[in-house]
Parts: structure tokens; sequence; C-alpha cells
């Protein structure tokens, strides 16, 4: 048999489906020049997550988002411990931070604290509860209202041989409640850091016949009673909550922590 | 532009071919799906096949890597000692399966009956197996029974959510008998209980006299990175220099390779005060918990399997704790 001339072939096949390879070249040069793949990769939600529409109006009231490298945010990719999830972020390079947002997209209660560094770092670290496997996030406000986005997928469906949490609860929370311990440390090659646990239950109001009862705002303030930096955290940040941020030493003397929880308990101490 | 035309026009043949290959490969695809779902639900099969040691002692060797659905939860050793009596087991492994599979292979072996089962501690990929040697007498430490009681159903939880369908019909089964460290003997073997922990509150070494074998339980990991879930690394350290005194031929771990010689105890030593140190150095130098996770580990532990996962699991255990008492000082 006679071999077809591939080139004849092609131009009887291009006639005949002329107008299918027009739609489609069409469609493929709208596609160049309308989407650029950078601007793509900078508002597509990296993590594929289901959750992600939901949070963005929730947390973010659907204001502008871009996804950014910049925002880093730390956390185990398993939970060994959902009870006490670590994460931390840093904002770097992108101008002055005016709040930073740290949600977890599928967790019960999504919100677990909002950060406004003022005078200090872009930087927050402690530990959350979760529930179930989940994107964490934080979204760091720039000064042109658009909130850059960061994040991570936590892997929390099991842990092996983990110690599950068993009486957690201190037999004596009332008699500790608010009390606040801390540590400053100098440090040479790095910003000077401010480590500080307060003890509360931090209860989600998700187990029966708990309320919830957490630590609504800390405040950070300097020896003139300045504000420096304002936590607002809510229900799944962990019991007995630890914080590190950092600053400079030279905001070390007079530091003060005041803050208030649900219930209406004050929190006020010294930081040294 | 050109060629992508080229590719699209030309190809009216090669379409229809990739569309023929693609529907059979499908075919294929599912056909092998449906096999392989009936050859799951009915017989996972964890292959078990024993080592000799030494005369009438074997060892089933697991791997060194952390649960998977791959392998069933088989990381772990277990072994077994052919007395004139009958045998001794010693752990049942990770499910109900494993510990059917692996009293199968020993009843296959030996025509003597299986007399008692020795439990080394609490974990559950050393004693889910316990079911299956529900007729014997399951004998351990007050502590490792214990640790079953309050740890037990949480552990087993966990595993049906790593290995899945291996741990169909598994459920915790508590040990049956008690025993306090000392020696006895069974059928003309003289075995030593010797109490410890560290690994856990209560791990359980057994040294059979007769044949010189030293069963470590997870005190000691061989090429494997040490598990800390339950550790108290204090205790765990004076446990190995305890058993660094010891008379034996062989050892065999509760992870990894068996040897005859103490290089599994340094290298779990070494590990565990390398942990120590720089878990301490982390939080006196102010460091969170992500950033003692994300630190660069020593090319000294290369040897180690799955270093960077259960260094990472160590510090999600172990730094709480530590901060805890850190701020409490
Ligand atoms: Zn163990």
């Amino acid at each position: 048999m006679q071999q077809t001339n591939p080139e004849k072939q092609c131009s009887r096949n291009r006639l005949n489906q002329s107008s299918f390879i027009h739609y489609f070249l069409v469609f493929n040069v709208w596609l160049l020049i309308f989407s650029d793949p950078a601007y793509a990769e900078l508002t597509i939600d990296p993590l594929d997550s289901p959750g992600w529409k939901t949070v963005h109006k929730v947390i973010l009231a659907n204001e502008e988002v871009v996804f950014d490298d910049r925002v880093e945010v730390i956390v185990p990719a398993v939970a060994e411990d959902p009870l006490q999830v670590p994460v931390s972020v840093r904002v770097e390079g992108i101008g002055h931070i005016e709040e930073i947002r740290v949600f977890a997209d599928l967790n019960p209660i999504q919100k677990i604290l909002n950060f406004h560094p003022g005078k200090i770092e872009p930087f927050i670290a402690f530990r959350f509860k979760v529930q179930q496997s989940t994107p964490v996030r934080a979204a760091a406000r720039t000064a042109d209202g658009v909130w850059h986005v960061g994040g991570q997928w936590l892997d929390a469906t099991g842990g092996g041989c983990t110690a599950p949490s068993v009486g957690r609860g201190l037999a004596n929370w009332r008699e500790t409640l608010g009390n606040v311990k801390s540590r400053l440390w100098s440090r040479t090659d790095q910003p000077d850091r401010l480590r500080f646990r307060i003890m509360h239950p931090m209860d989600t109001g998700l187990a029966a016949g708990i309320p919830a009862f957490y630590i609504e705002v800390l405040e950070l303030k300097d020896s003139h009673g300045d504000l420096l930096a304002q936590i607002q955290s809510y229900q799944p940040v962990s019991e007995n909550p630890f914080f590190s941020v950092d600053l400079q030493s030279s905001q070390f003397q007079g530091l003060i922590l005041t803050g208030r929880d649900n219930n209406g308990n004050l929190i006020n101490q010294a930081l040294k | 532009m050109k060629i992508s035309i080229n590719c699209i026009d030309a190809s009216d043949g090669k379409i229809s071919g990739i569309i023929k290959v693609f529907v059979s490969s499908l075919v294929h695809f599912i056909f092998f799906v449906c096999l392989s779902q009936t050859s799951l639900a009915s017989e996972l099969d964890y292959g078990l096949v024993a080592e000799p040691v030494a005369k009438g002692t074997y060892a089933f060797i697991g791997s060194t890597k952390y649960f998977s659905k791959n392998n069933g939860g088989n990381i772990v050793n277990t072994a077994y000692i052919v007395t004139d009596e009958g045998v001794i087991v010693i752990d049942t492994g990770p499910s109900y399966r494993y510990g059917k599979q692996m009293r199968e292979y020993i009843e296959a072996s030996t025509a003597l009956p299986i007399i008692k089962v020795f439990i080394t501690h609490h974990h559950p990929d050393h004693f889910l197996g316990n079911k299956a040697f529900a007729d014997v007498p399951i004998t351990t430490l007050a502590g490792v029974v214990d640790g079953i009681k309050r740890q037990g159903d949480a552990f087993t939880d966990n595993l049906y959510v790593l290995i899945g369908d291996w741990m169909k019909e598994t459920e915790v089964y508590i040990p049956t008998e008690v025993i306090s460290p000392g020696k006895i003997s069974i059928g003309g073997h003289e075995i030593e209980i010797i109490a410890l922990d560290g690994h856990t509150h209560s791990d359980m070494v057994i040294l059979d006299h007769t044949t010189g074998m030293l069963f470590t339980g997870d005190l000691v990991f061989h090429d494997r990175t040490p598990a800390l879930a339950n550790a108290n690394i204090e205790h765990w350290l004076s446990s190995l220099s305890r058993l660094q005194t010891l008379n034996y031929t062989y050892l065999i771990p509760g992870h990894g390779p068996i040897t005859n010689n103490e290089h599994p105890m340094k290298q779990t030593s070494d590990y565990l005060s390398w942990l120590r140190t720089t878990l301490e150095q982390a939080l006196t130098n102010g460091l969170t918990m992500p950033e003692a996770l994300e630190m660069e580990l020593p090319q000294s532990f290369r040897d180690l399997d799955i270093l960077q996962e259960e260094y990472k699991r160590a510090v999600l255990q172990l730094y709480p704790r530590m901060e805890q008492h850190y701020f409490d000082k």
C-alpha cells in the first residue's frame, strides 16, 4: 500500500477540521493573552483546598489576596498531638505588615488568631488545636490593603505511638488562671525574642457541657504604656498558651502584658 | 504552533490508536482494581519467615520504616524459642492478623505446643497480636499491663487509621499473667526477666542464659531511629548502661537487624544523648518548636533509618514537656 504523504493528509485534515482548529487556536490565543501565568499563580490556591473560598470570605471578607511565599508558615507535616500543633508565621521582605491572620480552612472553628505586630517584628509562634487534616494559613495585610497569603497542609489523621491527651487540665486551674511566665533573649545573629506562657484552659465550647472559655485579647506595652503589639486569640489556641514574638532588646525594659478572656477575667503582668 | 497543528491533524489514526490503548488499559485497570480489592479483603499476607538465630531460637525481623498500609505495621521484631516443653513467643506484632500468621508459621514448624507468650512493653506493634494467643498464658510486667489498660485503645484506634484493613478483627487483649523480675526455668531454658524503663515506663528485657540470647525489646533500636512517644531519656540511658553489663551471644533488638555486639546499644544511646543535648540547647537559646523541628541533623546518624521523620516526631513529643518544665523553673 502506498504511503500517505503526511503533508497531504495534513492539509486535507486541516480543511476537514478547520472550524475545530480555528476555535482551538482562537481559544489558545485568548488564553495566552488573558491568563498571564504569573497572575494565575498568585490568585489560584496553591494548596488546592475545598475550604479556601469560605475562609477567603469569612476570614478575609473577600478582600484582595495574593499567594505569597514570603509569608512563611511552618507547621509539622503530621500533627502528632492534635491538641498541641506548633505553628510559626514569619513575614519577610514585603514591607510593613499591619495585621496577620492565622486560620485553618477545615477546622470547625477556622479563626485561630489575629496578630497586629505594631512596633515589633511580623513574627509569631504558638500552638493550636485541630480536628482533622487542614490547610493552616497566615494572611498578612500590607499598607495597600492586600492580603499576602502563605500556608501549608497539616495531616492530622493519626499519630501511631502517640500518647493520647489525657488529664491535661490541672486540677487547680482556677488558682493559676491568668498567671504569666516569661523569658527574654538578647541574641546576636537573630532578632531578640520574648516567649511567654499564660495559664488558661482555652475551652473551645465544642465539647459537650463545657462552654467556650478563652483569652480574647492580649496587649504588649512598653514602659510608657504605649502599645507595641496586639494579639486577638480564638478558641483553637491551645490550653495554657505559649507565645513567641521577636522584638528589639531596647524594648525589653518595662514590658507589660495585659489582656482579658471572654468571661472578663483580666491579665496584667510585667514581663522579664 | 505549527508543530502542535501537525500533531493534531496528522493523527487521526493515532488518536483512535491512543483511545484503543486507553480503553484497553482502563479495562485492565478496572479488572486489576477489582482483583486487588478482593485479595485485599480476604488475604493480606505479612509473608512472615523466621530467621534462625541460635539453637531453637528464631526471629521475625520487620522493616525499619514507620507504620504504613504497605507494610501492615510489620516494622517490629518478634521471636520464639522452641524449648523441650513447648514454644515461648516473644511479642505478638501489630495486629491480630500478624499474631495469627505468626502462630500458623510456628505451628507448621514444630509439633510442640505454644506454652508461653512474653510481652516486652505496651506499644501497639508489640502486643496487638495477643488475641491470636488467647489460649496461652500471656505474661508481662505489671507496668506493661497498666500501660495497655491506659493507652491500648488509643493505640489501636491510631493503627486502624495508619494501616487500615490489616487491623481487621484486632482488639486490645490484656496480658493474663503478671511476672516479677528474676529467673525462671522453662523447658530446660534458664530465662531471666529484667525490669527496666526509659523507652516506656515499663520495659521488659529477656535474657536466655541457656542460649545467650538477649531480647531487648525497644530499649535497643538498630539502624533505625529510636521512637520516643513515651520515653524518659535519662531512664533510657541508664537502662542501656545496665544492658551493656550483661553477657550475651546475640542481641535481638526491638527494631532492626540482629547482632552479636553492643553496636546497636551504642547507636541508641548516642542518638538519645545527642537528642537530649540538642533540645535542651534549643530551649535555652529561645527556639520555638517549629525552629527546633527545622534543625539540621548530624551526618553521624545517617545509618539510622527514617531519621528525619522520627526526629520530628520526637520534637513534637518531647519539646512541649521540656518547655513547660523550663518555664516552671
Ligand atoms: Zn516501643
